[in-house]
């Protein structure tokens, strides 16, 4: 595990370049002049306390909102370019596993899980419902395919949301809080997922969280978002900020401390 | 023997070794999903032409694996070993090889622990929607009960009432269709004066426009159409409401602070359109009195008074009355359906569109049916 300047001396290929982004909700800046850069198949996690602005620049780098300013290059194509074609190209590499599924309602498993696999190729029905049935398998939904979301647990619609964010094979995968809301156990049991696709399918990823554990699990390298610095005040190995950042925003959020003005007040 | 086969400039495939012997396939490029079928396509045939004694996948060359492709690797091996041909993989990268590894074959192949949905014949969907229909009445039936007694309690305790919100939907479901209702009420009321004068001009009666104009719309129009402008604005919007509330858990929310959500939601909508409908139907029928109006004295020739006469004449009291009592029930039915469906949601954003429509469809279909017996009824207790 390294920082983003001893993994780019390595000769480590960036995928994913935020440069000096800047953006925010109307006109609230939640972001501002941000710049970073995520290598080949590491596992990026962004945390920081709720409002820190983790979500803003994930939607900003899956390209949901346009920016203020700056920009988001994914293997050097502008994830908001105007290229309609380039950008249809670009967004087929690209998954995002939402934070409870987002599987659509009215469809079972399988069909969340096709559609993708329908729209963007031309592969016949048969070899779709192999495809499928094997991406219900890598994330142990082996035989769900005929279930409807609703009639799962939150934590098998993760995995679910997931089979169908990797439906496509992405070459970069985005995760928003992965293990929010679910018991420790599932939430380890989705850490080990996690860490196993990337490990096996060599899939650059970037995950939204801030719960402790998870962060330890499967971060190769996090940096770390503060609300009123709109931007990056950390960024490294987990286990060395734990333990020898000198930043009490840093040294509170990994040793679980409240700050100051927040214990006097309680 | 070495037989190239290209497919494109993505992979290549090399098939090593004479038919009926040790059989290498060396494969190089990038695999994904993009060159799939010709990949299967070229191993199935290597496969059956070559038919080997041993079989040696040799992945060296490969840049790129996908798992879609994996996975047809691995069904080469499957269908080779069920043909009794030994099939081994040599010089895969640990990248190829963690692919491979994240593949369950048992879940490929697995049946689905629930068969896929069966269309069902006619007679079992009649049935069932037989069913549904008994058990849609029956819940009606006791929401409207439960209702009335929120009702009830809040007419013994005024002050439950939250009147802040009767008054946000009496101006959501009343003066915000003003427009609308002024627009599709003088329309009405123009195209009845134009259809009739056509045929009462052929008897000479053309007189009788404003009379006609003026009975229908007191009688029938005004209610009906007020009630059905009412059950697409309001009785959706009540569902679409409630049913996004209980999708999001805020019902579940009101139940846990112990406050009743009929009291919380569904009265104040109730109270508010009782209030509106009968207003808006004063409303409606005064601008169908007034398109009627403008296409008399402009295009008829009438007389402002004479119009004015004509109408004042075949307005009766009783239909007046009548008439607002029709609207207070249209009312409770818009805004009781419109509620009931609103807490019937169950699971995402489907079932709110579901249930938004059957709002529409389900008061539509009572407003009509309670025309219907108020109009029976009415025949015979109206005074001659």
């Amino acid at each position: 595990m390294a920082s983003e300047k001893a993994l780019a001396s390595q000769g480590k290929k960036p995928v994913i370049e935020v440069d000096r982004l800047t953006a925010g909700y109307g006109d609230n800046i939640v972001l501002e002049d941000v710049s970073l850069e995520v290598f080949l198949g590491e596992i990026l996690v962004i945390l920081g306390e709720s409002g820190c602005g983790k979500s803003t620049l994930m939607k900003q780098m899956i390209g949901i909102y346009q920016p203020f300013a700056g920009q988001v290059l994914i293997n050097g194509i502008n994830i908001n370019t105007e290229d309609e074609m380039e950008q249809g190209r670009l967004r087929r590499h690209i998954g995002v596993a939402f934070q409870a599924g987002a599987l659509f309602g009215s469809m079972t498993l399988g069909e969340n899980v096709s559609l993708p696999l329908q729209e963007y190729t031309d592969l016949p029905e048969e070899e779709i419902d192999r495809i499928v049935r094997m991406k219900l398998g890598m994330v142990n939904l082996g035989g769900y395919e005929n279930h409807l979301p609703e009639e799962l647990s939150g934590g098998m619609q993760k995995r679910a949301g997931l089979a169908r964010a990797m439906a496509l094979d992405p070459r970069v995968l985005f995760f928003d809080e992965p293990s929010a809301g679910l018991d420790p156990v599932t939430a380890a049991e989705l850490d080990i997922l996690i860490k196993s696709i990337n490990a096996g399918m060599g899939i650059t990823m970037v995950v939204v969280t801030h719960e402790l554990q998870s962060i330890f699990n499967i971060a190769h390298r996090v940096i770390m978002l503060d609300k009123e610095a709109r931007g990056l005040i950390a960024e490294g190995d987990p286990r060395e900020l734990q333990k020898h950042s000198e930043d009490p925003r840093v040294h509170n959020f990994f040793n679980r401390l409240p700050s100051r003005l927040k214990a006097r007040k309680i | 023997m070495a037989e190239p086969s290209e497919r494109g400039p993505e992979f290549t495939l090399e098939v090593e070794g004479d038919k009926g012997k040790a059989v290498r396939l060396r494969i190089s490029g990038h695999l994904s999903l993009d060159n799939l079928l010709p990949l299967r396509s070229e191993l199935e045939s290597a496969l059956s032409r070559m038919i080997p004694a041993d079989l040696t996948v040799d992945l060296a060359g490969l840049s790129y694996v996908d798992s879609a492709a994996a996975l047809a690797l691995l069904d080469l091996k499957d269908e080779a070993e069920r043909q009794s041909i030994p099939c081994s993989f040599a010089n895969a990268s640990e990248k190829t090889r963690g692919v491979m590894g994240l593949i369950d074959p048992e879940a490929v192949s697995m049946a689905p622990l629930r068969p896929e949905a069966q269309p069902q014949d006619v007679f079992t969907q009649i049935g069932d929607e037989t069913r549904l229909l008994w058990k849609d009445f029956c819940d009606l039936q006791s929401f409207l009960g439960d209702l009335l007694l929120a009702l009830v309690f809040c007419f013994r305790h005024p002050g439950s009432v939250r009147w802040l919100d009767v008054l946000f939907y009496m101006k959501r479901a009343g003066a915000d269709a003003l427009p609308i209702l002024s627009l599709m009420s003088i329309g009405t009321g123009a195209v009845i004066a134009f259809l009739s004068a056509l045929q009462l001009k052929l008897v000479g009666a053309t007189i009788y426009v404003a009379a006609l104009i003026a009975i229908a719309v007191v009688q029938e129009l005004g209610p009906m159409l007020t009630a059905i402008l009412v059950s697409g604005r309001s009785s959706s919007a009540f569902a679409a409401e409630i049913g996004t509330m209980m999708v999001k858990e805020e019902v579940d929310a009101l139940v846990a602070f112990g406050f009743d959500p009929l009291r919380f939601l569904a009265v104040p909508k109730l109270l508010a359109t009782v209030v509106v409908l009968p207003l808006l139907t004063l409303y409606s029928m005064l601008f169908c009195i007034v398109g009627g109006f403008l296409v008399g004295v402009y295009l008829l020739d009438f007389t402002v008074y004479t119009y004015i006469n004509e109408t004042m004449k075949n307005i009766m009291l009783f239909d007046l009355g009548s008439s607002l009592v029709k609207s207070v029930v249209f009312a409770v039915v818009v805004a009781s359906i419109g509620c009931q469906r609103g807490f019937q949601v169950r699971g995402g954003a489907e079932a709110v569109g579901t249930m938004t429509t059957s709002a529409v469809v389900t008061s539509l279909f009572l407003v009509v049916l309670v025309e219907c017996i108020f109009a029976i009824v009415l025949h015979y207790v109206r005074p001659a």
